[in-house]
């Protein structure tokens, strides 16, 4: 048993529970609540770990590599943990003719995250390229967390960042 | 209108109208606006009048085949033995589409108005709205007004006292372009990975939990509530140019142009006058190179293409590309072809649900040679090879995701061959150009 294990604690008990049993009325299936229900995992630990893949496969009467294989399909789960504050920069070609590049070396460089990726040393922050956020018109739109920020440039990158501490 | 900027003279504003009035947001002040009036005369009529009445219109799907709405209405079975289900398509993610944000952000009112009118026209009692996960903002609005329309009578066991039942249901999506796709979105709301289903059987006879099932756009949901409210034959006459393409449409224009944003036009409006009057032409002291005009998936077009090209179905097809979901990509000549041709195979090898041997292969390998060329150890076949899998790729797979991919590769290469070429003989480096 790794520590993880140890330390797991349920996140459907009470008022999980509770949202969790909220989610059954709206699907005919069991299974139909699983994106949901991962949604709220991810809300309460930042991350989805093994036991929690263990736990709503519990849940929703699944095997865990049933889940597991749902999981790692979405790219906005995490399987592993995540700054305190998760930075997502749209570099796909409309918003790459735009300058999308420079966004992102603004961002690796005054977070100290110095490849994409990877976690700062303090935990603050953690940097991603994503591919087009539906939002090309307002180039470069960067999600910072549930904050989705239109227009951002490299002279604006430092600004922002000090809002997230 | 453009936003975020004022109406153009030139737009023709039904949809948009009220974009960028956050006192539309509310189920008051889209009622004030006239909002629900369409859902009250659709209860009032028969489902076969509701989709009689959109046929007419000649609406077609805006999320990108453009297959006539009234038609696809009209193939949910009469009977309904088993659960009927409208699912509403908000997962837009096709590189330089960015309308069905701003019809979620702004009315949201408007999209559950044309939900339900959808929902009782193919005897729907319940609707999924899928919305993209990183539309944390939009879920929110549409979380709220859901709720607000509920309260309302809008939605639920009696709408407007009809006796009629309709239900919403917003899922999240987490992070898939495929999901877009219509069979795919299915699996995902079931649970399942975004894994495109093969079709037969189709939706209508067998989609959500193997129940008969309708998918439709966000724009196309809220044309519905305009062509209910003041009939098909005002939508119809919404035309410039060819007759089976009616109404409006909504256009994000994005990339190298002054003012970027959506314009709703009237079908069949010049290419010419969105770009260079609606959107505001070229930055100061550059000229136009290409255009993709209805999202990342079609081919793409030169600057002497679009002139004389008339924005409806058949006017962009006639030059050679396809309207789609309405996203434009704009590029001037800083751009380098070259390089965002392999950013966009990027974007679908990164996509590809991998089921298919073609396409997740194929997107693979295409993006691995145009990096290759790109980094200057192109080999003189590359682009034989490019065009062959490229040809392997198209009309071989389950959804037209690895088609997607090979559009705009194959029509770069046909229409800006010189700067592969230049890359291939070592007379052009990455390093020499911009973006
Ligand atoms: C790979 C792929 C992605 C798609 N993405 C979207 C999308 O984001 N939004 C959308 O409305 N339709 C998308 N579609 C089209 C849908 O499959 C479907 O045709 C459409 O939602 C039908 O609605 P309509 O008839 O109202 O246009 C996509 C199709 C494919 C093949
Ligand atoms: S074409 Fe690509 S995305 Fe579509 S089903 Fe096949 S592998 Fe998946
Ligand atoms: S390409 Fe960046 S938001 Fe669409």
């Amino acid at each position: 048993m790794s520590a993880t294990d140890i330390a797991y604690r349920p996140v459907f008990v009470g008022d999980g529970k509770a949202k969790l049993e909220a989610l059954f009325p709206k699907y005919p299936t069991r299974m139909s609540c699983l994106l949901p229900a991962l949604w709220l995992v991810q809300e309460a630990r930042g991350w989805i770990s093994e036991p929690a893949i263990a736990e709503v496969a519990g849940v929703l009467e699944l095997t865990p590599a049933y889940v597991k294989g749902v999981v790692t399909f979405y790219t906005m789960y995490h399987t592993h943990p995540v700054g305190r504050h998760f930075i997502q920069v749209c570099t796909t070609s409309p918003c790459n003719i735009c300058g999308a590049e420079d966004v992102v070396k603004a961002f690796l460089q005054h977070t100290g995250c110095g490849e994409l990726g990877n976690t700062s040393p303090d935990g603050r922050f953690t940097i991603i390229e994503v591919e087009c956020l539906g939002a090309c018109g307002f180039a470069t739109p960067v999600l910072i967390n549930d904050d989705f920020i239109e227009g951002v440039t490299p002279e604006r990158v430092a600004g922002i960042l000090q809002g997230y501490k | 209108m453009g936003f975020p900027h004022p109406s153009h003279a030139k737009e023709t504003p039904v949809i948009s109208r009220y974009f960028g009035d956050a006192s539309a947001r509310t189920f008051d002040g889209w009622t004030k606006r006239g909002g629900y009036e369409g859902l009250r005369k659709a209860l009032g009529m028969t489902r076969e009048q509701v989709v009689e009445e959109v046929k007419a219109s000649g609406l077609r799907g805006r999320g990108g085949a453009g297959f006539p709405t009234g038609l696809k209405w009209s193939f949910m079975p009469k009977d309904v033995t088993k659960p009927h289900y409208l699912v509403c398509n908000a997962d837009e993610s096709e590189p330089g589409t960015f309308k069905d944000r701003e019809i979620l952000r702004w009315t949201p009112h408007q999209l559950l108005e044309g939900c339900a009118i959808g929902a009782h026209a193919i005897g729907a009692e319940r609707i999924y709205i899928y919305v993209r996960g990183e539309f944390t903002v939009e879920h929110k609005i549409l979380t709220a007004a859901v709720e607000e329309a509920y309260k309302n009578g809008a939605l639920g066991e009696d709408v407007f006292g009809s006796g009629r039942r309709i239900d919403v249901v917003v899922h999240r999506g987490a992070g898939a372009y495929i999901c877009g796709e219509e069979t795919a979105m299915m699996n995902s709301i079931e649970g399942k990975r975004g894994n495109p289903r093969i079709k037969p059987p189709f939706p209508a006879v067998a989609g959500l939990w193997a129940s008969p099932t309708t998918i439709n756009n966000v724009e196309t949901l809220a044309a519905a509530v305009h062509i209910l409210q003041r009939g098909a034959t005002w939508y119809k006459g919404l035309c410039l140019g060819n007759p089976k393409s009616t109404g409006t449409k909504l256009i994000s224009v994005c990339g190298h142009v002054q003012r970027p944003g959506n314009y709703e036009i009237t079908m069949g409006t010049p290419m010419t006058d969105l770009i260079f009057e609606m959107a505001g032409g070229m930055r100061p002291g550059r000229t136009l190179k290409a255009v993709i005009p209805g999202g990342s998936s079609v081919p793409i077009m030169t600057a002497e293409e679009i002139q004389g090209c008339q924005m409806d179905y058949e006017g962009i097809v006639a030059k050679g590309s396809m309207l789609g979901s309405g996203g434009m990509i704009v590029m001037d000549d800083s751009t380098d072809i070259v390089y965002q041709v392999m950013r966009l195979a990027k974007f679908y090898a990164h996509e590809s649900c991998a089921q298919c041997t073609q396409c997740r292969e194929g997107t693979a390998w295409t993006t691995r040679i145009l990096e290759r060329i790109l980094a200057g150890h192109g080999k003189p076949e590359d682009l034989e090879l490019l065009l062959d899998l490229a040809d392997n790729m198209t009309g071989k797979t389950i959804c037209v995701l690895s088609d997607s991919c090979a559009a705009p590769v194959v029509s770069a290469i046909k229409k800006f061959r010189g700067e592969f070429e230049a890359y291939l003989s070592r007379s052009r480096q990455r390093s020499m150009v911009t973006a």
